[in-house]
């Protein structure tokens, strides 16, 4: 079912007309509103004005995580306090969050996208909702909650946790859709297990799941072991929040981008070249309709390709295939960003510590594990075994308080760490994704 | 009446302890006294011998994280209560002992008993006092 027919199957010229309109009004707004960005095109020596057509697009310049990060907090928004009704922030952890806020029509966007995103899933609105995404400064939580009541469903805004709660809900309330990360989906499976619940004797039939990256094989094993069918989610705060593109339940195939919104580009993320559909690189986007918060060309740093192929569900949008990976060295561990780099930084706070450090990442059943490889050098070993112990501890202490990410700590012998020509491989991920 | 001891970082995985072992074995060095303190992760080989200088060193080639602690030997009688004894003038006196091991000598008539310490002088002055024979490295490495 396909909520918005209007927009979701549009004729691509038409669709194209209108990105046209809303890409132009965009940059005048942000080239007369946001200093950063004026800053920026009068650097790169494009005006508003110069935006004729869609390929006029590739003479903005690009937009970075740092660009927001260096604009903190409020420094990109392109409207007044006054009409900023809602402010979110990323999961990310480098130095500060990234902020983001929404005007009143903003939130309508963002709940009609969910709307369309919950129906792409299987949802109408005489579903239940069981929303465990994380409710709080993170997009998920409250982007699917608007959407469940845009789209008249009932929702049930359990937010993430208490697992066994969650469950005995399900059993007695009846949801039939599931909202949550990929992991949490497989992590309450095994507490339902455990308390002797089978989903087969729930009413679930579909779940929408994101916020991480998850592979097909998960798929599948979310499939048979919460008896529903499982789509795929994309988003971004930095967009929007979740509902920048959803897989739809009939094909399963491919993530429709909800473009007349957002428009989507495939970059090389060294030249910064833009590539044809079909090949993979960087997926970059820019935001059309947006007022408090509209990004130029932002660099997601999310690997994945586009294909321009209409689906079989009837809607004409360009979809991209799941997520591969990262143009950096993120890692989304249980949901939180992790960069490598904010480890180093806490290990080699420890007095004597030598920058040899390894991450390695594992998935034991559905959660992810860290484990954070610490070569042992003369300085800081110890011959009793409670010094030791006590500085694993601490590094993992810290590590949890600075990143809310709980990781294990293992010392290893000298030279045991993989030393590699050049760069570093700080980053070892066995998640089969 | 202080004794050298080394010790060596070792992660818990096959062929570590033997490739300790190999590489003393090929410096020539002597084992007097060993002990093996391990985690579900890592262990802390402690080590008297002949040659500590030595040993650190083709360790130290060898990639090992090597230390190196003072440790207090002390000789005790082989015959029942005879470590307890010691303990117990440690215990009176407050001192506490971060670990210890023991070895019996050739003889068989005594018992060598190796204690850390945080303060050693401490700990020597009080064992002394008590009549506890405290053995000098040069004596223990040549044993």
């Amino acid at each position: 079912m396909i909520y918005n027919e209007e927009y979701e199957t549009m004729p691509r010229e038409a669709l194209e007309a209108i990105q046209l309109r809303r890409l132009q009004n965009t940059v005048s707004r942000v080239y007369n509103t946001v200093p950063f960005y004026r800053k920026r095109f009068d650097e790169a020596g494009v005006k508003p004005e110069h935006i004729q057509s869609l390929e006029d697009l590739g003479k903005l310049p690009f937009t970075y995580k740092e660009d927001l990060r260096q604009n903190y907090p409020f420094g990109m928004f392109s409207v007044p306090m006054d009409n900023v009704v809602r402010i979110h922030a990323s999961s990310g952890t480098t130095g500060k969050p990234t902020v983001v806020g929404y005007t009143a029509r903003d939130v309508q966007t963002w709940s009609e996208l969910m709307a369309r995103t919950l129906m792409a899933g299987g949802a109408t609105k005489g579903d239940i909702i069981h929303n465990a995404y994380g409710y709080g400064l993170f997009t998920g939580g409250l982007g699917f909650h608007y959407g469940a009541e845009k789209l008249g469903a009932s929702v049930i805004p359990i937010s993430g946790g208490n697992t066994k709660r969650q469950v005995m809900i399900m059993k007695d309330f009846g949801p039939t859709i599931l909202t949550c990360t990929p992991s949490y989906a497989l992590y309450i499976a095994e507490v339902a297990e455990e308390m002797g619940i089978d989903f087969r004797q729930l009413k679930f039939k579909a779940g929408i799941f994101g916020a991480e990256p998850w592979s097909e094989t998960m798929r599948q094993e979310i499939e048979r072991k919460l008896n529903l069918k499982a789509v795929d989610i994309y988003g971004l705060s930095e967009i929007i929040g979740p509902g920048v593109s959803v897989e739809c339940i009939e094909a399963q195939s491919g993530l429709h981008i909800f473009e007349d919104h957002f428009i989507p580009e495939i970059i090389d993320p060294d030249t910064e070249e833009v590539l044809p559909y079909g090949t993979v690189g960087e997926l970059v986007f820019t935001t059309i309709t947006k007022e408090a918060f509209p990004v130029i060309r932002y660099r997601t740093r999310d690997i994945s390709v586009l294909y321009p192929e209409p689906c079989r569900c009837g809607r004409t949008m360009v979809r991209m295939g799941r997520v591969q990976g990262r143009s950096d060295d993120m890692l989304i561990i249980r949901g939180v960003n992790v960069f490598p780099s904010q480890i180093e930084s806490i290990i080699m706070e420890t007095e004597g510590i030598e920058p040899h450090y390894q991450l390695v990442v594992d998935r034991e059943g559905s959660m992810d594990n860290l484990t954070v490889m610490v070569e042992v050098n003369e300085k800081i070993f110890s011959d009793e075994i409670k010094n030791l112990q006590n500085m694993e501890r601490g590094l993992e202490k810290n590590i949890k308080e600075m990143l809310g990410v709980s990781a294990r700590v293992k010392l290893v012998e000298p030279k045991t760490i993989q030393r590699s020509e050049g760069k570093a491989v700080r980053v070892i991920d066995k998640r089969q994704i | 009446m202080r004794v050298e001891q080394i010790s060596i970082f070792l992660e818990n995985k096959a062929g570590r302890l033997a490739e300790v072992t190999r590489i003393l074995g090929q410096g020539n060095i002597n084992i007097r006294a060993l002990s093996l303190a391990d985690t579900s992760d890592f262990g802390i080989l402690r080590l008297i011998v002949n040659d500590h200088e030595k040993a650190k060193e083709i360790l130290k080639e060898h990639g090992f994280t090597v230390g190196r602690t003072e440790v207090v030997a002390v000789e005790v009688e082989d015959k029942p209560g005879g470590l307890n004894k010691i303990l117990q003038i440690l215990f009176e006196a407050h001192i506490n002992v971060e670990y210890m091991y023991a070895f019996v000598q050739q003889s068989g008539q005594n018992a060598v008993l190796i204690f850390r310490f945080d303060d050693i002088d401490a700990a020597v002055d009080v064992l002394r006092r008590n009549g506890v024979t405290v053995i000098e490295g040069k004596k223990l490495y040549s044993m």
